[in-house]
């Protein structure tokens, strides 16, 4: 899901490998709390001791396939969100972390193309609005792919919570 | 003579198709247009298309949607048999579910709250989270809330208890909710947000998934169960080799699986990046439901899908059974299986037996039997974590408890704590261990530098006898 009114983001891309788990995103010894700050400090910490330290605010994860896979914990997406990243870009999502994403907010996008020619530290542009992805280092630019329509819907509501209480209230 | 031309035709294998356009050559004879007809066949031909079979899979989703047909890739919205929620997971929600403005859940009767992840509690914050759980089941005053002391690991649970019933389509904040596939069910994991809309609509959105067929064939090997299927299934399709999908099992394999087999094997579909594994209903899962159903908890009756022999199937994948060798899924993925005979020795320093993936009577049973007249090596601590206490009672009336501890193992209350490095049973940075659970992942069961190698209850059990990664077949002669 987009901010309100921020389509394009632009920020440090931050690559990782394929299978990143949501153990690694956030491991379950910190899931004894709510609290999106503290679960930021120690996103990515077992592959990553510095990351919570030196992700800065609006910089972009580049996964490759199957990020996000294995539980369906959404304090992974979470603890991205709070940790300052403004959207993650992957070959491929796993479904769960996929559907919790869009739930809550954090923006995705999934282009293999995009992944396999960003490397850590490259400058890249992602506008929403086109679905294109501008690796400004390099000058190459992707196209990612587009959500269905339904999930559209969940993103211009609001996330799913705002979707749903609208439909609760008769609004839709 | 058309009429003549379709009577012949009709003895052909698709009756069904040459029936319709039967039906809409007619309409346009009467007309005598002859465009009409072409225009009528080519319908006629992509209707009967459209509706080809479909999986058990897509006859669940397609009955809880209301519709008569569904196919992959369609979003659906969907109601609900069940929802389930834990002490992790739960807590999100309950908090979007405040956001929402509704004052009261869907049906207290079809929410299970389970605090099994951080239970008994490990430590003051998770004590916080599980009471904020217990309060909101208080509040909404859901029938389905088990308190330690009744609960168990909410996937042995919830089938025990006679919560999910085959045909049901259910949805739990937690991605081993897969497990109830072994029912005949459709069940999948989703995010405490999702659940939170579930839990005040009693409804849920579906992308239908395209479907895996995997043939299971012949019978196992002694010491080979449903650990080592899936373990094996797992490493030749990766951990993505059904994202996105449903995982349907078949075959005459199937008969000789007992349903804690099934259960450990729809457990680990997700895995493989599956959106759900699923088991045809035979009698053995007919008994262990109308079993499970004496507890009261469910009062509906079940439903039995059975796929078309016409659905249609992205892929199929056969195996025999019978040439299946106990699996050891290597750090730090589940797909880096190989077979118990290809592996040098491994010293190990702990071992697990239990879990939503292997804490049921059997895979104590199978402990026992490896673990009975032996004594864990002196250097392994073992751990067994019986899933239910049912499960507990169960193993302590038939004397299995009694051989664990005479073994030198340790047995705990039930809990999900290990599995997950929760708690009970961290591993120290360089530490090893076999596990019967159903990840591997990096900083898995406690240091990021320790390691957790996926078994099955025989091949941990022996291996805690030998204090190496062994074959049931070392232990026991």
């Amino acid at each position: 899901m987009q901010q309100k009114g921020k389509l394009v983001f632009k920020g440090t891309a931050h690559k990782l490998g394929d299978n990143i788990d949501t153990d690694v995103i956030i491991p379950a010894r910190y899931l004894n709390t709510l609290d999106p700050d503290e679960l930021a400090s120690h996103c990515m910490e077992d592959i990553d001791k510095n990351f919570s330290t030196q992700v800065k605010r609006g910089d972009i994860i580049v996964g490759g396939e199957n990020f996000g896979c294995g539980s369906s914990r959404e304090h992974a997406p979470l603890a991205i969100k709070s940790s300052g990243v403004s959207c993650v870009i992957a070959s491929s999502f796993a479904r769960i972390f996929y559907r919790n994403a869009i739930n809550i907010g954090l923006p995705i996008l999934e282009s293999r193309t995009a992944s396999e020619h960003t490397r850590s530290g490259d400058l890249l542009e992602v506008d929403f609005k086109k679905g294109t992805i501008t690796n400004m280092t390099s000058g190459e630019s992707f196209v990612s792919e587009s959500f269905p329509e339904f999930m559209q819907e969940i993103i211009n509501m609001g996330g799913l919570v705002n979707r749903t209480k609208q439909k609760l209230e008769g609004n839709e | 003579m058309m009429r003549t031309v379709f009577g012949a035709l009709r003895v052909v294998r698709f009756g069904h198709i040459v029936k319709r356009f039967q039906y809409e050559c007619l309409r346009a004879e009467r007309a005598c247009l002859f465009t009409v007809l072409c225009v009528n066949i080519v319908q006629a031909f992509l209707y009967e298309v459209h509706s080809m079979g479909m999986t058990m899979s897509e006859k669940i989703l397609a009955v809880h949607a209301g519709r008569d047909t569904v196919s992959p890739g369609q979003l659906i919205e969907a109601h609900l048999d069940m929802t389930l929620a834990n002490d992790i997971t739960a807590p999100i929600a309950i908090q979007e579910f405040r956001k929402l403005g509704v004052n009261s859940v869907w049906d207290n009767s079809r929410i299970a709250l389970v605090p099994d992840h951080f239970t008994p509690n490990k430590d003051i914050k998770s004590a916080e989270q599980a009471k904020y759980l217990r309060d909101f089941a208080g509040e909404m005053q859901i029938i389905n809330y088990f308190e330690v002391g009744k609960m168990g690991i909410e996937h042995a649970l919830l089938p025990e208890q006679g919560l999910v019933l085959p045909g049901d389509l259910m949805i739990g904040a937690d991605s081993h909710t897969c497990t109830y596939g072994a029912l005949g069910a459709f069940s999948t994991g989703v995010g405490s947000t999702d659940l939170a809309c579930a839990m005040a609509t009693g409804k849920s959105w579906f992308k239908v998934p395209g479907s895996l067929k995997i043939v299971l064939k012949n019978r196992c090997r002694k010491w080979v169960g449903g650990k080592d299927i899936i373990l094996k299934i797992i490493g030749d399709i990766g951990v993505d080799g059904a994202r996105y999908m449903a995982m349907e099992f078949a075959g005459d394999g199937i008969a000789s699986l007992s349903m804690d087999s099934r259960f450990t094997i729809a457990n680990m579909a997700i895995e493989a990046g599956a959106k759900n594994g699923i088991f045809p209903v035979d009698t053995r899962t007919e008994a262990y439901v109308q079993e499970s159903m004496k507890s009261g908890r469910r009062s509906d009756r079940y439903r039995i899908f059975e796929s078309d022999a016409d659905a249609e199937y992205e892929k199929t994948i056969e195996y025999d059974l019978g040439t299946i060798e106990p699996q050891v899924a290597f750090p730090h993925l589940p797909e880096n299986t190989k077979n118990i005979s290809d592996i040098n020795e491994i010293r190990i320093d702990q071992v697990v037996i239990g879990s939503c993936t292997n804490g049921r009577l059997e895979d104590l049973r199978t402990a026992a039997a490896v673990l009975k007249g032996n004594t864990v090596a002196s250097h392994v601590r073992c751990l067994i974590f019986p899933a239910t206490q049912n499960i507990y009672l169960q193993a302590l009336r038939e004397g299995l408890i009694e051989t664990f501890v005479e073994a030198g193992a340790v047995v705990s209350t039930p809990t999900c704590g290990p599995c997950l490095g929760g708690h009970l049973g961290i591993l120290a940075r360089g530490e090893k261990a076999v596990s019967t659970t159903n990840r591997n992942f990096v900083g898995r069961m406690g240091h990021r530098e320790s390691e957790v190698y996926l078994a099955s209850p025989a091949v941990a059990a022996a291996s805690a006898v030998t204090g190496v990664i062994s074959s049931p077949d070392a232990v026991v002669k």
